[in-house]
């Protein structure tokens, strides 16, 4: 499984990517699109909506399931990720490239973990 | 298999009208621009199709059915013989009462009984299912804030392991959907219920026994938080097959129940039913019931699925007083019985004792040799055998919830539970084969993710013409 070391993690398995204009890209991480198996839908916010930490903010529904995503930050959402309203399938095929909000105005964050803290995490969070 | 519009050719019918012995007449009405579809078949070639049909349902007269939190247990033939006398269907909701009585005292005589089972004070049959019976609940809920004036009363406290109409029902009514965690033991967390209850909290709604099959012995205390902040109590009855004539949702301290009488009540249950989902309440809330004196309104035509609490009323009659709790004692004497005989193969989400389900979580075997609980499901078909429901509830990951039920023999249970093991052999010894499972059915794996992201919702006639 990969989990890139330039990203944050969040307890509830999404990715913040912190990007140099203050701005936060967040993502499904691939231990996530896995778990969730193949995504059949997407629930996104629109630009402009409050997004707060530790709050779900967007839904996602697999064969499964559905399972509401976390915001890792709270901030504004700057822009949608429009492509995968039509295809969810891309979260699974490439869950780093595939994010589903832009945040800005960043305000607050949870916790977050270092790539290998996450893997760490999930890792006990199965055995228990 | 063959649509029934693939069947046939033109001319072919059946014969089942006398001949037109009045002069025929032309409708002013505006004519149709395309005749209707219909088939064109024979009365053998129809029986045919329904019969190829029925070849390929799997019910619970055709085997195992251990669909957990659904109840599937067997449906006595005498319900419906009960449920077939002219004098039960052969009557018109709107003629006069005193012509109806023996339906009535049905009505009434299953209300009283169903009331003592649940420790509720009044109960009205209209509610078609569950879901349904859920909606009617929240209705009274609303209705007492609202006979009260205490309309900031918003929130409906769901815990995350409940059935998913539970959220749903409350999101349907306007309410706010408050979703807690539930404990290490899969119990109601009591910190977080505290957390969640206030000024605004409208209600809780729970199961108990929860939907990972466990008595959330702090009942009573959850009730008492709840009520403490002005909020009232729904019990959701999906799983009253484990505790009916034991223990009493009114004296947990709920306020509120519905039943599924097409589960515990052994009324027929999936294919279109028709359910039955009575709603009871403790007496303060009573004239809010349908039929009351601030009534929330008919729920439903007249008087509900009338015949199917004929059945029920059939089942608790045949059961009596004792028969009604044993048939509890062996549900939840079955799953036991089944977990401890796999639980060393099978890892149990929560092992400890049971109610009348257990939940499996096969994570660690799809981690280690990528067999998940959706193959193991798929297996179980070349068994004759209806998978257990899967992926759910939502907090075990890699999910098998299995309800056997009580009216199945130690026989039925010990044929299964080999079933299980080989099941279970041939998965460690060719991991690869089982995402190929099920060999001999008439579908083998539908392709999910397909149907999800692209479904085809109506058939096209031109394509067969």
């Amino acid at each position: 499984m990969n989990h890139p070391t330039e990203l944050k993690y969040s307890k509830s398995h999404e990715w913040v990517k912190f990007l140099e204009d203050g701005t936060a890209l967040i993502g499904l991480t691939d231990y996530a699109q896995d778990a969730l198996g193949d995504l059949v839908f997407v629930n996104l916010p629109e630009t402009g909506d409050e997004v707060t930490a530790g709050e779900a903010f967007a839904d996602v529904e697999s064969v499964k399931a559905v399972s509401d995503v976390f915001s890792p930050v709270s901030g504004t959402v700057a822009e949608i990720n429009e492509e995968l309203l039509d295809a969810p399938e891309r979260m699974n095929e490439d869950p780093y490239g595939a994010w589903l909000i832009r945040v800005e105005n960043i305000t607050d964050k949870e916790e977050l973990l270092d790539a290998e803290a996450y893997i760490q995490f999930y890792e006990s969070e199965a055995d228990a | 298999m063959k649509l029934i519009f693939e069947r046939g050719k033109e001319g072919q019918h059946c014969t089942l009208l006398p001949d037109c012995d009045v002069p025929v007449a032309e409708l002013e009405a505006p004519k149709r621009e395309q005749p209707l579809h219909l088939p064109h078949v024979s009365e053998n070639e129809l029986s045919r199709h329904y019969t190829e049909l029925a070849g390929q349902v799997h019910g619970v007269n055709n085997g195992f059915y251990p669909l957990g939190s659904c109840t599937m247990k067997y449906n006595p033939k005498v319900n419906e013989k009960a449920a077939s006398l002219p004098g039960f269907t052969d009557i018109h909701p709107l003629q006069p009462e005193h012509t109806v009585q023996g339906c009535l005292e049905v009505l009434k005589k299953s209300e009283e009984l169903l009331c003592e089972i649940t420790g509720m004070d009044a109960m009205t049959m209209q509610p078609a299912a569950g879901a349904h019976g859920e909606f009617t609940g929240l209705l009274l809920i609303k209705s007492y804030h609202d006979s009260r004036k205490d309309t900031k009363r918003r929130k409906i406290i769901v815990p995350d392991s409940a059935h998913g109409t539970n959220p749903a029902s409350a999101a349907m009514m306007g309410y706010e959907v408050v979703s807690i965690p539930s404990g290490a033991d899969g119990c109601v967390d009591l910190d977080a219920l505290r957390e969640a209850v206030g000024e605004d909290t409208a209600g809780l709604m729970l199961t108990n026994p929860n939907t990972v099959g466990l008595f959330d012995k702090n009942i009573l205390a959850i009730t008492t938080i709840v009520h403490d902040a002005g909020g009232l109590a729904y019990y959701d009855g999906a799983n009253l097959n484990a505790v009916m004539g034991i223990a009493r949702p009114g004296d947990m301290g709920f306020d509120v129940v519905h039943l599924n009488l097409h589960k515990t009540f052994s009324t027929p249950h999936g294919g279109g039913g028709p359910g039955s989902g009575p709603v009871g309440c403790k007496a303060f809330l009573k004239d809010f019931l349908p039929g009351g004196a601030h009534c929330i309104g008919r729920v439903k035509a007249f008087y509900g699925n009338f015949l199917v609490v004929v059945r029920a009323l059939t089942y608790l009659l045949t059961l009596g007083k004792e028969g009604i709790p044993e048939a509890s004692r062996n549900a939840v004497l079955n799953a036991n019985y089944m977990m401890h005989k796999l639980r060393d193969i099978y890892p149990m989400a929560y092992d400890e004792t049971c109610m009348h389900e257990f939940v499996m979580t096969l994570e660690k075997m799809k981690h280690e040799i990528d067999v998940s609980a959706m193959d193991i499901a798929k297996a179980l078909l070349d068994y004759g055998i209806h998978p257990p429901t899967m992926y759910f509830p939502l907090i075990v990951h890699e999910a098998l919830m299995v309800e056997p039920t009580e009216t199945e023999s130690r026989e039925t249970l010990d044929e299964v539970i080999q079933v299980f093991r080989e099941i279970y052999a041939k998965a460690k010894e060719n991991p690869q084969a089982m995402h190929e499972a099920p060999a001999g059915t008439y579908v083998r794996r539908p392709d999910e993710v397909r149907a999800a992201r692209k479904p085809v919702l109506r058939y096209h006639f031109s394509e067969v013409q």
